[in-house]
């Protein structure tokens, strides 16, 4: 009985955080990202509500809920509706295997990187139904690119992390995090891999220079176009918490998670994943969209050969020693 | 894997490398934005705001001596000065003296023609009026002193 009870508590205290950490950090990316993108282009970024602008993002979240959800007569209704919620509902349990600190992690799993990875794909799922269902043209283009995109950087993408698995011999998360405990970081035995995981995360949270699925120059919104009000919201949401955890993903297969000298874990888990997101933001605010065919051959000529051989070489070795 | 794939990469991510240096490098410079209105920026020395009326130092009256030299240098013809002489003076004072600041191009000549050296540029750039009228008819000698009884002016 008292076992239950705790473990209820458990569950509960697990989604109070996780719902505080993607709420937070959705408020904090955006407005980085506001603030980044301003002084990259000589300018200040918000700078009025709260100190340096930090509730900016709070003024607009209420914005947006008190905004009208307008359905488009020719819409899919139900497909319109669950699409935001395919997109939120993944990453936010992706979250669960994540380790932040050797003793702060929402639940371990044996496969947390298995299942971060499934999850992963269902954003595209997400898209793909918002694209269809809002009966748009541009929606429906951007959505069929979004397709088109996890075929090219999903294979590269798993054969990056494939050799970090080798070399920890676990699919844990924190397991591969204690793995680098004991030796080094995992980007410095695979600075290629590291790489191309970088260009790869790129790709999958939709960022610039690979924002096919939005492409406001292009497609209007591209899969969001129809979505106003706390469904757009829900796409935002689902966007900066995806570009979290991807940063979390990254930080613990490369940079050693949450190990660091002085400072305590967590402290080190966030400062490593934000430094990822700075470095998303930084691509974002620099490089200009690659054509769609460019980020096709991209992802089947470079990226796929090349971490191929990657994988290869380094099983090679492991097999040889 | 031939020359060219390989070096393709490496000028590529040379270039990207590049351009990200120069994202960082802006971001990293102080911003140019001035806060307005909490801040003011420095205007230049020879900022040609509308024109004023320059006060005498020892009355406070203004110095013109409503001679008309700047209403007839005046090419868009918006000026308008009337003078009359106070009591006892030997030259006139103005009794009305008005920029129609909607029609003047700012270009100086009221200034230069002046003989008196009545005429400036103010420093005023933060104009802004709920109705024509204010920029139409600007009363120059609004806050100068004047040598004339209530009475006798206009207004």
């Amino acid at each position: 009985m008292i076992i239950t009870q705790i473990s209820i508590l458990r569950t509960l205290l697990m989604i109070l955080g996780i719902t505080l950490v993607v709420g937070i950090n959705a408020v904090f990316v955006v407005w980085l990202e506001r603030k980044v993108a301003g002084h990259m282009q000589f300018r200040l970024g918000p700078t009025e509500v709260g100190p340096a602008g930090l509730l900016q993002t709070v003024a607009d979240g209420l914005k947006l809920v008190s905004k009208q959800i307008i359905f488009p007569s020719s819409a899919d209704t139900p497909i319109f509706i669950l699409a935001p919620i395919i997109c939120l509902i993944p990453v936010f349990v992706a979250l669960v295997p994540v380790p932040f600190s050797e003793t702060l992690q929402a639940h371990e799993l044996d496969i947390g990187l298995l299942l971060v990875i499934a999850l992963g794909l269902l954003n595209t799922l997400g898209i793909l139904l918002a694209g269809w269902g809002c009966d748009n043209k541009y929606a429906l283009l951007g959505a069929s690119r979004a397709v088109a995109q996890i075929l090219a950087y999903k294979i590269p993408l798993l054969l990056c992390i494939l050799p970090v698995i080798l070399l920890a011999g676990t699919f844990s998360l924190r397991e591969i995090v204690v793995a680098q405990q004991e030796s080094m970081w995992f980007a410095l035995y695979q600075p290629v891999a590291f790489f191309m995981y970088l260009i790869a995360i790129t790709m999958e949270t939709n960022r610039s220079p690979f924002d096919f699925a939005e492409a406001e120059s292009e497609l209007v919104a591209g899969f969001h176009t129809e979505y106003s009000g706390m469904m757009f919201s829900l796409f935002f949401l689902a966007e900066y918490t995806y570009m979290f955890l991807a940063s979390a993903i990254a930080s613990i297969l490369f940079l050693g998670g949450w190990l660091g000298p002085v400072l305590p874990g967590p402290v080190w888990m966030l400062l490593k994943i934000y430094f990822f997101l700075f470095l998303m933001m930084w691509f974002r605010w620099t490089f200009p969209r690659v054509r769609v065919d460019q980020m096709l051959a991209f992802g089947w000529k470079i990226l796929l050969p090349i971490s191929l051989l990657n994988f290869l070489l380094t099983a090679g070795v492991m097999a040889a020693l | 894997m031939n020359w060219s794939y390989a070096k393709n990469i490496v000028t590529g991510l040379v270039s990207l490398v590049q351009g990200m240096q120069v994202t960082i490098t802006t971001m990293l410079s102080p911003s140019p934005t001035v806060e307005w209105p909490r801040e003011t920026a420095s205007l230049p020395a020879r900022f040609r705001g509308h024109i004023m009326l320059v006060a005498d130092g020892s009355t406070g009256f203004a110095r013109c001596i409503a001679c008309g030299s700047c209403v007839r240098a005046c090419p868009s013809n918006c000026i308008e000065v009337r003078g009359e002489k106070p009591e006892g003076a030997k030259k006139k004072s103005p009794t009305l003296f008005q920029l129609d600041f909607t029609k003047c191009s700012l270009c100086g000549l009221c200034v230069e023609s002046c003989p008196v050296e009545a005429l400036a540029y103010s420093r005023d750039y933060a104009l802004a009026g709920a109705e024509r009228k204010v920029y139409s008819s600007m009363d120059l000698l609004a806050g100068l002193g004047t040598p004339f009884s209530e009475q006798c002016h206009e207004f």
